[in-house]
């Protein structure tokens, strides 16, 4: 995957004295201290990172943490005080006026969090608003708007007003708008957020749907940690207009960079964000089987490791099944057969893309910890009934 | 000690030269004004008084409805019946001359005022001695610069009924919600796009509720503009006052009254987007001709609704 949009070192800094409030910003001083000297607001600080092209990026943060000036130093609609912004390799903080109307033209679109629709216009006005701008013909702009209400399902409504729609079809508008002019970036500002929870959960299926028909660059700003984990390829975190902590949403979750970080936590549902090979625990005990005369020296391992349960698999991590104490010596008891004999046939293993949700009741019925396996059947650990626990409680 | 300001004196010096020594400005003014009042006023008068009642009584109909329609034929009759319709039409005239001429500077400082703070803070002042200043103190200069009669009577109420129109316009495209404002920009539209496809369509509705208040503003004027002979409806008030007749005062009074209706009503018609009107549309009317059954039923259902 290529580079679609590079950040360096951005600033953006809203007063009088923006030089001052930058060199004291680049010295480090928080933003606090610059409004106290200076009375200038640090708006973006020190911003550098890259989004690769079809990816979906969101930027989270709490309100005044800057991640609404950020999303729109992406097509200046505010400018910045110092730094780049490079699309596709240009520049956009040196372009002229005409450059960057042509590249806004052709090359961005935006969804706005209150639709931000024109409310004189019909829907399908409103959807062939941006080609209409650019100089396209009327019927042209038009058969290219319908298309785009045709992708998100409101061709029926083309002639209705904005104001006869509900607020996630207006939002649909919102999207066909951005989308009619086929643009590789699209910006979202807190898209969904004025949405009810129902209709954000639409939403969010039907841009991941559009996303896997036509993968462009998304950057999504949003506040909501549910939707960052369900829409997010890689999930930036901003603090006072800093950026905390990039990463994919399980690395996020897992690890935290600071309180800050761990604070969106609370109160998310865990159970949705995780699947089960995300907290599968590698400490179990492993037996790998080769030939059949494994049965004594598993039998000792158990012993000396004070283990009840180990995990057998092949020599390509293939599982093969979970034996215990027990089993194992009833099996050399008989005087014969093989360490399959003593295989546990009441537990089965889970796959790794199993969500938390589901994974509680079978690891609260299972008599030993459950071992959880990839999409090619091979071992990748075990989750027990305590570890399951930690997990659900460190959210909480 | 004796502290007093001359302010008088100053302003009389220099209203006398300006007299003496921008007489040619102010004749070219007087001209341009006068050519558009008298203008309207023969127009006005010279189309037959059924033909313009009945054009008044259609576009109410069209643009308000059936009962708002009724309202305007029993009103023009009564105008007619006293026997003012000229002096309706003088008045008319002159408040339509007045209102273009506020229109067409005050909507421009409007629109220049919305997009410059140091503009709104030079112009408020001048608008609020606009609106505030008692019409009697520039009626004065304004008689010795254009002499008696309907030009400085219009430009009276030029000054008087321009304000609105640059405030409002002002208030409505500083009030365009900021997101509308971005998504234009986003979308890629320059300066002029911006304000001609986004800033003034979004900001119509009080644009036109400006458009309104300069109209019953120049309205207002009718009757201390006929103090210096702008004639029309004041006029009659005027002499019924002079005359201590109480029924022809009376009579002018209700002419004003009925005038400023018809205008307020139709002008708020007009400003309001199609899906609120009440009024029954060229194209209702075309398919109730073409296919009486299912056209009616419309418009029942279209007047029905307006109740």
């Amino acid at each position: 995957m290529a580079e679609k949009i590079e950040v360096k070192d951005l600033y953006k800094i809203f007063g009088n004295s923006p030089e001052k409030a930058l060199s004291m910003a680049k010295e480090g001083v928080s933003k606090g201290d610059i409004l106290k000297q200076t009375g200038n607001t640090l708006g973006v600080d020190s911003a550098s990172f890259s989004i690769q092209e079809g990816e979906v990026f969101v930027v989270m943060g709490l309100s005044g943490s800057g991640k609404s000036t950020l999303v729109r130093l992406f097509n200046r609609l505010i400018e910045p005080t110092s730094g780049q912004v490079s699309i596709d390799g240009r520049d956009i903080v040196q372009m002229t006026q005409k450059e960057l109307i042509k590249l806004r033209r052709n090359d961005v679109g935006m969804v706005f969090q209150s639709f931000a629709l024109m409310p004189h216009l019909s829907v399908l006005d409103n959807a062939a608003f941006g080609l209409s701008i650019s100089g396209y013909e009327t019927a042209k702009a038009r058969e290219m708007a319908m298309a785009a209400l045709e992708k998100v399902g409101l061709d029926d409504y083309a002639r209705s007003r904005p104001n006869e729609l509900s607020g996630g079809m207006q939002q649909r508008v919102g999207l066909a708008r951005a989308l009619a002019h086929d643009p590789s970036v699209l910006l979202m500002d807190e898209a969904f957020s004025a949405l009810d929870p129902l209709i954000r959960t639409d939403m969010q299926n039907e841009l991941l749907r559009l996303q896997q028909q036509e993968a462009r660059t998304i950057v999504f700003i949003s506040h909501d940690l549910d939707e960052a984990m369900r829409i997010g390829d890689r999930v930036a975190i901003m603090q006072d207009g800093e950026i905390v902590q990039i990463g994919t949403p399980d690395e996020i979750v897992r690890n935290p960079a600071n309180d800050y970080v761990q604070a969106f936590f609370r109160g998310v549902d865990v159970s949705q964000v995780f699947s089960a090979g995300d907290i599968a625990s590698r400490g179990a005990m492993t037996i790998v089987a080769r030939g059949d005369n494994l049965v004594d020296s598993a039998l000792s391992r158990l012993e000396k490791n004070e283990s009840d349960y180990a995990y057998v698999h092949d020599r390509d991590r293939r599982y093969r099944g979970v034996i215990s104490l027990d089993s194992i010596k009833s099996v050399r008891d008989r005087g014969s057969g093989s360490l399959a004999e003593a295989f546990l046939d009441d537990v089965s293993p889970i796959t790794a893309d199993t969500p938390l949700s589901e994974l509680l009741g079978p690891v609260a019925e299972a008599r030993c910890p459950l071992p959880v396996v990839d999409a090619e059947g091979r071992y990748s650990g075990v989750i027990s009934k305590g570890g399951l626990l930690r997990v659900m409680d460190r959210a909480s | 000690m004796d502290f007093t300001i001359p302010l008088g004196d100053w302003v009389a010096l220099i209203v006398d030269w300006l007299q003496s020594n921008a007489a040619a400005i102010f004749d070219g003014i007087a001209a341009g004004i006068d050519w558009l009042v008298s203008g309207l006023e023969s127009i006005l008068i010279g189309i037959p008084t059924i033909a313009f009642a009945l054009l008044i009584v259609i576009v109410c109909l069209w643009q308000l409805g059936w009962r708002f329609a009724l309202f305007a034929v029993v009103s023009l009759l009564l105008l007619i019946g006293m026997d003012l319709w000229r002096e309706t039409m003088q008045s008319l005239a002159l408040i339509t001359a007045a209102t273009i001429v506020s229109l067409a500077m005050g909507l421009p400082l409007g629109i220049w005022a919305s997009r410059s703070d140091r503009v709104q803070a030079v112009l408020r002042p001048i608008l609020d001695l606009m609106q505030t200043l008692p019409p009697f103190v520039y009626l004065i200069p304004a008689a010795m610069f254009f002499g008696i009669g309907k030009v400085p009577g219009a430009i009276a109420t030029i000054i008087f009924s321009m304000p609105p129109a640059v405030r409002l316009t002002n208030l409505g495209i500083r009030q365009v919600p900021k997101e509308i404002v971005e998504a234009g920009l986003a979308f890629g539209c320059t300066r002029r796009q911006l304000l001609y496809r986004v800033q003034i369509p979004n900001a119509l509705p009080t644009i036109m509720a400006g458009v309104n208040q300069t109209i019953m503003l120049a309205l207002s004027m009718v009757v201390i503009a006929s103090m210096i002979g702008a004639g029309g409806l004041g006029n009659t008030v005027l002499t019924g006052i002079q005359r201590l007749d109480v029924g022809l005062g009376f009579e002018g009074g209700i002419g004003v009254v009925i005038l400023a209706i018809i205008l307020d009503r139709l002008t708020q018609g007009f400003g309001q987007p199609p899906e609120k009107k009440r009024g029954l549309s060229p194209r209702l009317l075309l398919r109730w001709v073409r296919s009486p059954g299912r056209g009616k039923e419309d418009a029942a259902g279209n007047v029905a609704r307006a109740r």
